[in-house]
């Protein structure tokens, strides 16, 4: 089996890509899907702490999946407000999305 | 299970739920010339929700997933009267143009908010908090971009979407890494777990930068400025004052039950926060000519005084924040209130400068800024001053002398600023002042329970009183 480390590694891998993406990426498509690595690297945690220290109960999985959820629902609601933008102003690029300064 | 200990102890959040069906329904079958009565409609129900609510109550349900006390139900019935205050101030606004057909959504999308930031409140497991939480920002999120035809407000919108995403992110890896240390969500069951080891120090951090950026803290605050200058007023008043108020209750009881044996760890990272929050706060806001945009620098400060209850990790701290949320809440709202007011009826001017001379074309108005501003301030004898005063007692019984000793200092500096509107409206001559104009009913009366709130809760000791006789 592979061990517990090995997961984590990945998670934590996941993690911090996406918290690389979400500052430098020029998209703010690019930005929604790095963020959604952090997401899913997280339900990588859940599952994985609760498959190989706490296999008893579930409280672990059913976070992994009520995370998911959630996220798809951010997801939906994050792409509904990029549409609008592009509506406004025909581009999605984060440099011209700088109307508001100070 | 009991199903009558259901409805008696989760009350508030049932009462909200029927509202929002109510409205929702309300709304599909209303005809089109008919939709202005929906405003009455949600204001008549979030009241009866208040008015029925408001016994304490205190229980848990679901095993401990969802658990609540009197002084949450308290802050509960603070929050649902703040909603209240802002349902009337958004009617000028919802009737004009094309928000005018959407303005339903408006009232179904608070109403759900303020279901989530209950949750939030009464969270007694990790994935109790996550949802509420989840359930409290994916509707503000829709409602910082409801003005679909101003750029403005879909980029904030935007900023404010993805930085909520990155937090709840932060803060669930935080919550996982707790998991893996101690094997449980409930928040009962995890202090016994707990032996300050790296891991369950690196969980605190993620989870606490997590929440800090719902509550906007330095340095997780770089959201803050643009959504609440793009976002309509009403929203962004909801944002400033009901969102955070329920923020920082859930971070309170969160810190104090869960990581009680941590108290050494975080106090210190929070005084850390407080310090950088107040100051940095303060001096952004100096620069502001935007005054949307200077009440949310103002408002980060608040959200670092409101910290300072949560640093005192005690019972008077508990009080004290709730306190401090209702005086807030009075305060804030006058001022949004304003200049909501101000935006509807002279053309959208949100800047300083449009002010000036404010109070020869409209003395009342200015009276009621600066009232709310010196409450802010909290120059006595107004209820700024007071809530002040408690939150910094309960912070200095508990030891730290040294973070109340700066909170003053900057309560000074902020008063320099606070005053400038002040000057701006009452002694800057201007050419072109704000014309003259009449508020509406709504609008009217909302003003008047602000001040009354600014004057009265401050003098009115038995308010603390209610508040201080309640179980955390």
């Amino acid at each position: 089996m592979v061990p517990m480390e090995y997961y984590l590694i990945l998670s934590t891998f996941m993690m911090f890509v996406g918290i690389y993406g979400f500052f430098t990426r020029k998209n703010i498509l690019a930005i929604l899907i790095s963020v959604e690595l952090i997401l899913n690297s997280v339900d990588i945690n859940f599952a994985v702490f609760n498959r190989f220290l706490f296999p008893d109960k579930l409280e672990g999985h059913f976070f992994a999946l009520f995370a998911i959820g959630v996220s798809a629902a951010e997801t939906a609601v994050a792409i509904a407000i990029i549409i609008n933008i592009y509506r406004n102003i025909r581009n999605i690029q984060i440099k011209n999305i700088n109307e508001m300064k100070g | 299970m009991d199903y009558i200990s259901i409805f008696t102890t989760m009350g508030q959040e049932i009462s909200l739920i029927i509202a929002f069906i109510l409205v929702f329904i309300i709304d599909l079958f209303l005809p089109e010339d008919k939709k202005h009565h929906l405003g009455t409609i949600s204001s008549i129900l979030l009241a009866i929700s208040i008015i029925i609510n408001i016994m304490p109550c205190q229980g848990e349900l679901f095993g401990g997933m969802y658990t609540t006390s009197p002084l949450a139900n308290a802050l509960k019935t603070i929050l649902s009267a703040g909603t209240l205050i802002i349902f009337l101030q958004s009617t000028d606004w919802l009737s004009k143009g094309e928000t005018a057909q959407r303005r339903g959504e408006f009232y179904v999308l608070t109403f759900s908010t303020l279901i989530g930031l209950f949750y939030m409140i009464s969270a007694g497991n990790f994935l109790m908090l996550f949802i509420g939480m989840e359930l409290a920002t994916i509707p503000v999120a829709c409602l910082v971009a409801f003005d679909k035809y101003k750029g403005h407000s879909a980029e904030a919108g935007a900023k404010f979407i993805l930085s909520a995403l990155f937090s709840s992110g932060l803060m669930l890896y935080g919550i996982s890494m707790l998991y893996g240390s101690t094997g449980t969500l409930y928040f009962n069951d995890i202090p016994s777990l707990l032996v300050a080891s790296p891991l369950e120090i690196l969980s605190l951090v993620f989870f606490f930068s997590g929440l800090a950026f719902k509550l906007s803290l330095v340095p997780f605050h770089l959201w803050t400025a643009d959504t609440y200058q793009g976002a309509p007023t009403s929203v962004t008043a909801y944002l400033s004052v009901i969102s955070k108020g329920a923020a920082a209750f859930a971070l309170m009881t969160i810190l104090m039950k869960v990581f009680a044996p941590m108290v050494e760890q975080w106090s210190l990272m929070i005084s850390i926060v407080i310090v950088v929050t107040i100051t940095v706060a303060n001096l952004f806001a100096i620069l502001q000519s935007n005054l949307k945009r200077f009440m949310a620098f103002s408002s980060i400060s608040q959200a670092g005084y409101i910290m300072l209850a949560v640093l005192a990790g005690s019972e008077q701290g508990a009080t004290s924040l709730v306190y401090y949320i209702l005086v807030y809440i009075a305060a804030n709202l006058a001022v949004f209130g304003v200049i909501n007011a101000v935006e509807q009826h002279a053309q959208g001017k949100v800047e300083r400068e449009d002010y000036n001379g404010f109070y020869s074309t409209n003395p009342k108005l200015a009276m009621v800024m600066t009232l709310a501003l010196f409450s802010l301030a909290g120059i006595p004898p107004f209820a700024g001053f007071f809530s002040k005063f408690f939150v910094f007692a309960a912070a200095f019984k508990s030891g730290f002398s040294v973070i109340v000793f700066i909170a003053l200092v900057n309560t000074i500096i902020s008063l320099y600023y606070y005053l400038l509107i002040v000057k701006a409206m009452f002694i800057t001559p201007s050419d072109a002042p704000i014309a003259t104009f009449k508020n509406s009913v709504p609008m009217r009366i909302s003003l008047l329970t602000c001040v009354a709130g600014i004057i009265l809760l401050g003098i009115v000791s038995s308010v603390y009183m209610w508040l201080d006789g309640m179980a955390l």
